[in-house]
C-alpha cells in the first residue's frame, strides 16, 4: 500500500517531472496562455500517459529490446490520435487553437520517459500509477503557470474577467509580456526557485566553487 | 526566390523553434552544457529536420490528405487521422537509417554525432516541425526551405544557450535557482532577445 502511495505521490512535489526531471516540457508551455487551453491539454497528457504506461508495461515482456522504441512511439501515436479525434469531435474551437500542441503530447518527453524508466521495469497497476501520477505532477505546475499567466495578462480566468482591463473601462492595465513566450521560462524557473527553497534536497550541487574573497582584508 | 528567402528567415528568426514554439526543450535544456556537444547536436537536428520535413510533405499531399488518393481510384479517401502515425514513422525510421548511412559512408561524422541520433526521435522540434508543415500547408519547395530554416534555428539557439551557460557556471548564483531555474530563466532572456527580430518581414 505504501509503495502504492509512494508512486502516485512522489511525482508531484518530490520528483515532479518538470522541475526536477526536466521532462515534458516541450509542448507544453504554449498552452498555458489561457486556463482552458490548459486543462484540456493536462487531461489529455493524463490520459496519454496513465493508458501507454499501462499498456507498454502489459506488452514489456513480449518487446524485443532493439525495435522497443518503435514500439512505444506507435502505442503513444495511437492514443494520442484517439485523444486529437474526441477533442475534434467535442471541443472542435479548443482542438483548433491547441493546433499542433496535440499532436505533440507524441514527443512529450513525459509519456515515453515514464514508459522507458519505470513502465518496462514493473506491472501494470504500478506503472499505470505512475504514468497517474507523474501527469498530475505536471499538470499541477501547467495549472500554476496559467493562473499567473491568464489573470495578469489578459485579466480574465477561464474566459471570464476578473481584473477588467482598461480596454474595458476597468482599471487593470493588461501586462501583454505575460501572454508572450519568454514569461513562461520566467515563471518556471521562479517556481523552480520556491519548490527547491521548500525541499533543500532538490538544490543542485555547485559545478565551480568561487573562492572567498579577500581582497578586502588586504586593502584594510 | 524571394518568397523562400522569407521563409528561411522567418523560420530561423521570427518563428524560432526553440524560443517561440518551445519545441524541442527537454534535450534544448539538458544537452545544453557546452558548445561543443550543442553544436553537434545542432547539426544532427538541421539534418534530421531537413530530410524529414519535405518526406512527410510528400507522404501527407500523395497519400494521407483528402483525395489525395485519386490516383489509386479512392478519390474519397481520407486518410489524414493517420498523419500522427506516419509522421513519427517516418521521423523514427530516418533516423535509423541516417545512423546506418552515416556508419558505412561517414565514419568521422557518424563519430561526432553517435550519440545525438537516437534522442532525435524523440525531439518534439522535428515533429513539431513537419506537423506545423501541415498546418500551413505548404508546397514541397517550400518545405525544404521550411525543414532547413527550422532546423538552422534551433541548432542557433541551442549554441547560443550553451555559450551563456558556460559562462554561467562561474557566477554565484542562489541555492534553489542553481543549475536547472537559472537555465530557465536564461532561456527567458533569450527568447526575449530573439522576439526583437518580430519586426523584420521580407
Amino acid at each position: 500500500m505504501t509503495q502504492q502511495r509512494d508512486v502516485l505521490v512522489d511525482p508531484i512535489f518530490n520528483n515532479n517531472p518538470i522541475t526536477l526531471q526536466v521532462l515534458g516540457i516541450c509542448s507544453a508551455l504554449a498552452v498555458t496562455i489561457s486556463m482552458t487551453q490548459t486543462l484540456v491539454m493536462c487531461l489529455a497528457v493524463i490520459f496519454v500517459t496513465t493508458a501507454s504506461s499501462l499498456v507498454i508495461s502489459l506488452v514489456r515482456n513480449r518487446l524485443p529490446t532493439n525495435i522497443r522504441i518503435i514500439v512505444q512511439m506507435t502505442i503513444i501515436a495511437s492514443l494520442v490520435i484517439v485523444v486529437d479525434q474526441v477533442l475534434q469531435a467535442v471541443a472542435y474551437d479548443i482542438s483548433k487553437s491547441l493546433s499542433v500542441f496535440v499532436g505533440l503530447i507524441i514527443t512529450n518527453c513525459i509519456v515515453l520517459g515514464r514508459a522507458e524508466a519505470y513502465a518496462m521495469q514493473n506491472g501494470p497497476w504500478l506503472s499505470a500509477l505512475d504514468g497517474f501520477g507523474n501527469a498530475i505532477g505536471y499538470s499541477l505546475i501547467l495549472i500554476g503557470v496559467a493562473l499567473v499567466r491568464e489573470p495578469l495578462g489578459a485579466g480574465t480566468l477561464m474566459g471570464y474577467e476578473i481584473f477588467t482591463p482598461v480596454s474595458n473601462g476597468g482599471w487593470y492595465h493588461t501586462n501583454g509580456m505575460l501572454l508572450l513566450s519568454p514569461s513562461a521560462f520566467f515563471i518556471i524557473g521562479l517556481f523552480i526557485w520556491a519548490i527547491r527553497s521548500w525541499k533543500k534536497d532538490q538544490v543542485e550541487a555547485p559545478e565551480y566553487e568561487i573562492a572567498a574573497n579577500v581582497q578586502y582584508r588586504e586593502v584594510m | 526566390m524571394e518568397h523562400f528567402l522569407s521563409i528561411f528567415v522567418r523560420a530561423v528568426f521570427i518563428e524560432n523553434m526553440a524560443l517561440t514554439f518551445f519545441l524541442g526543450m527537454c534535450t534544448f535544456i539538458a544537452i545544453s552544457k557546452k558548445i561543443s556537444t550543442a553544436i553537434g547536436l545542432g547539426v544532427a537536428v538541421v539534418v534530421v529536420l531537413a530530410i524529414t520535413v519535405p518526406v512527410n510533405n510528400l507522404i501527407f499531399n500523395h497519400l494521407l490528405r483528402e483525395g489525395a488518393l485519386a490516383w489509386a481510384g479512392f478519390p474519397e479517401v481520407d486518410l489524414s487521422f493517420l498523419g500522427y502515425l506516419s509522421y513519427i514513422g517516418v521521423i523514427a525510421a530516418m533516423v535509423q537509417i541516417l545512423e546506418m548511412v552515416l556508419d558505412r559512408y561517414v565514419p568521422v561524422l557518424y563519430n561526432a554525432l553517435g550519440v545525438f541520433l537516437p534522442l532525435i526521435t524523440v525531439n518534439c522540434a522535428i515533429l513539431g516541425a513537419s506537423l506545423i508543415m501541415v498546418e500551413q500547408d505548404q508546397t514541397f519547395g517550400e518545405s525544404v526551405v521550411y525543414g532547413l530554416g527550422a532546423g538552422v534555428g534551433w541548432a542557433l539557439a541551442i549554441t547560443a544557450l550553451a555559450g551563456v551557460r558556460e559562462k554561467l557556471k562561474y557566477s554565484d548564483v542562489p541555492d534553489g535557482l542553481r543549475g536547472l531555474g537559472i537555465t530557465f530563466i536564461s532561456v527567458g532572456l533569450l527568447s526575449l532577445c530573439f522576439m526583437s527580430f518580430g519586426g523584420i518581414d521580407i
